[in-house]
């Protein structure tokens, strides 16, 4: 009951029910447009979180990555484009949907699996995150570092991308994290002299590099790109016939998202494609999938918008980003103080329950703004990328300068950029850098400290029990992928 | 389907160092290496002082790892190659150059006029020529920024020839 109580305290504060509203409508903007995202978002925002208390600081992140998970459906369905990756199987039948004409029976469906999804993902955090945090009392330093190991072989099988590519990438991300001081010995480490790569290399930079300068770069070489525009009237809630065609799947892909999400490393693009499939499997009439299938539309968003509670489980009980924008909520949390994990629920129930209730508020929010205001957020996407990506540009720069007022860090975030495109253009996925980065002082630190418990006996990490299961799974991580591209032919 | 096929054999005609996975197995590697050779000029620990591993230990193993797996992704290509990815258009090598502009603006003359510079450049090369978005783009949006940064935030930018019109 207490919980309870402290869940609904946003409700009861103007100051964070604003910055729920301005969280939520900032979130569906970021969705809406295409190459922007709740990721990029909160990497861009995240500097002026500092002026805010944490509290506040964490509900603006996390409603922001509620709704513009759901955003992202938005264009799926108008335009055929994705607002965000995770919006992608939403296409499939979403658009085909929207050109027989039934646009807002299509947003409609959206708009209510997202909800849903995203609803029961927050009962599965409120419920589930306790219990991890509790296990977690258990880990020593060498169950730590297993579960970081566990969490970066997860990057293998991030989205549909190469799964050595992506530990490549996952471990140029835990290279970045070692540059400057070592925190052990203070010895510097690829810092050549230059004094402010002694500090190492922050966090905002590269994501602001990786995701909003490399998406910049892509947009220039997109210009001739036509959206084709689908006529919407107004979002219609889905017909009695709708929900019994549909209930099941969107309780099915709500399930799977949740479970997805909390999988180290794993997030909402994941969760919608396997909620997608499961839904065609599943289904009386598979053959209607990809030709406008609700079913498709409500399999594909119920899961990724679960995925944003279950990826906010690992996040708060353990510090281990269950996705690309839990890796900047985590960030969020770190500069502000709050270091996630079991004492983290011990000390201050209040701040956690705080999130969860946001998070719960934000999906009941970005329905009534999906629901009525759907028409208008599809008019951003009409703001021309000539005029869009200069001002994308000058708040990058000046976000990017602000966290530590070094210049140096706006050259670092151009590096990330220009990286970052090329990257992308050769099928290396950027998530796996953040990634890479958020867990390396985690996975260097765990280990060096496990060597002098373990008095450099390496081997003595298989006595640990919880340490040996993460390993296997680690293993487990590894194969599944190689495994399934070579099925498809797609290891490189 | 048959684009792709047709990139890949495109590819595949080629020399083997024009290919793009060469090229990027070429480059990885050599970064990698010279990275790693970096690593061994890092000061070490005395042994009595050391607790675990020296400092230099573990990005040497992730150097390492990074090498054995693009070696991997190398070898995997020759039964598959990669396919051949279209040539950057014109926009994108504006944007590059006017990335090199704001470096070259911001640390000789000015971090704002950087970016109205770069603004104005970006959105003009993009195909806007109407003077409102194009002084909207570079003078009142960066403006807006700059004041919210600096009322708001309470944020003091590095100092040049217009920004210290405001300090001065």
């Amino acid at each position: 009951m207490d919980n309870l109580i402290l869940m609904m305290a946003p409700l009861f504060s103007s100051k964070l029910l604003l910055v729920l509203l301005f969280g939520t409508l900032f979130g569906l903007v970021l969705g809406v447009l295409p190459g922007l995202g709740p990721t990029t978002g909160g990497a861009l925002i995240l500097p002026f979180t500092m002026t805010l208390d944490p509290l506040s600081a964490i509900i603006l992140l996390t409603s922001i990555y509620c709704a513009g998970t759901y955003g992202g459906a938005i264009t799926a369905v108008l335009i055929n484009t994705p607002g965000t990756p995770a919006a992608a199987a939403t296409c499939l039948d979403g658009y085909p949907l929207a050109q027989k004409g039934e646009a807002g029976r299509a947003l409609g469906m959206a708009t209510v699996s997202s909800t849903v999804g995203g609803i029961f993902s927050v009962i599965v955090l409120v419920f589930f995150a306790p219990i991890l945090a509790n296990l977690a009392y258990e880990f020593g330093q060498p169950e730590y570092f297993a579960l970081a190991i566990f969490g970066l072989t997860m990057l293998a099988s991030i989205g549909d991308g190469s799964p050595i590519k992506n530990l490549i990438a996952g471990a140029f991300g835990i290279l970045i994290s070692t540059v400057g001081k070592d925190f052990m010995t203070s010895i510097d480490r690829f810092t050549y002299g230059i004094n402010e790569l002694s500090v190492g290399i922050g966090f905002i930079p590269v994501v602001v590099g990786l995701f909003a300068i490399s998406e910049m770069l892509t947009q220039s070489t997109l210009l001739d790109q036509v959206f084709k525009r689908v006529a919407l009237k107004a979002v219609k809630l889905p017909t009695k016939d709708d929900y019994k065609k549909t209930w099941k799947t969107i309780l099915r892909s709500s399930g799977i998202g949740s479970f997805i999400g909390v999988l180290p490393a794993e997030g909402g693009t994941v969760a919608s494609l396997i909620g997608y499939s499961e839904a065609k499997r599943f289904s009386k009439n598979p053959e209607e999938f990809g030709k406008g299938s609700v079913e498709g539309i409500a399999g594909a968003e119920a899961a990724n918008n679960a995925a944003t509670g279950g990826a906010m489980v690992p996040t708060l009980a353990l510090g281990i980003p269950g996705s690309a924008t839990t890796a900047v909520i985590l960030t969020g949390l770190i500069i502000h103080g709050v270091r996630p994990g079991p004492d983290l629920f011990k000390e201050q129930p209040e701040f956690l329950y705080g999130i969860f209730g946001a998070m719960l508020i934000a999906n009941v929010l970005f329905f009534i703004f999906g629901f009525f205001g759907a028409k208008l957020f599809a008019r951003i996407t009409l703001v021309p990328n000539k005029i869009l990506w200069p001002m994308i540009f000058a708040v990058s720069v000046c976000g990017t300068y602000s966290l530590s007022q070094s210049i140096i860090d706006v050259w670092i975030m151009l590096f990330f950029g220009v990286l970052g495109f090329f990257m992308r253009r050769y099928g290396f996925s950027v998530v796996p850098v953040i990634i890479g980065l958020i867990l390396g002082e985690l996975v260097e630190g765990t280990l060096r400290q496990s060597i002098v418990i373990f008095d450099g006996n390496w081997l003595m990490f298989l006595t640990r029990p919880i340490a040996l299961t993460f390993f296997v799974l680690s293993l487990i991580a590894l194969a599944f992928p190689l495994i399934r591209s070579k099925k498809n032919k797609k290891i490189i | 389907m048959n684009n792709v096929r047709d990139k890949k054999r495109a590819n595949k005609s080629l020399p083997f160092f024009f290919r793009t996975e060469f090229k990027v197995f070429f480059l990885i590697i050599l970064v990698s290496i010279i990275l790693l050779i970096s690593t061994f000029s890092f000061d070490t620990v005395p042994p009595i002082l050391n607790r675990g591993i020296q400092p230099a230990t573990f990005p040497k193993g992730l150097l390492v790892l990074i090498i054995a797996l693009t070696t991997i992704i190398y070898y995997l290509s020759f039964k598959k190659p990669w396919k051949k990815e279209k040539s950057l258009p014109k926009p994108f090598f504006l944007t590059i150059l006017s990335f090199i502009i704001f470096i070259i603006i911001s640390k000789t003359l000015d971090f704002f006029l950087a970016i109205s510079v770069l603004s104005i450049f970006v959105s003009y090369y993009w195909g806007e020529r109407r003077i409102f978005y194009l002084l909207l783009v570079s003078i009142i949006f960066p403006l807006v920024v700059f004041i919210f940064f600096e009322m708001i935030l309470g944020l003091r930018f590095p100092p040049g020839i217009i920004t210290n019109l405001y300090y001065y």
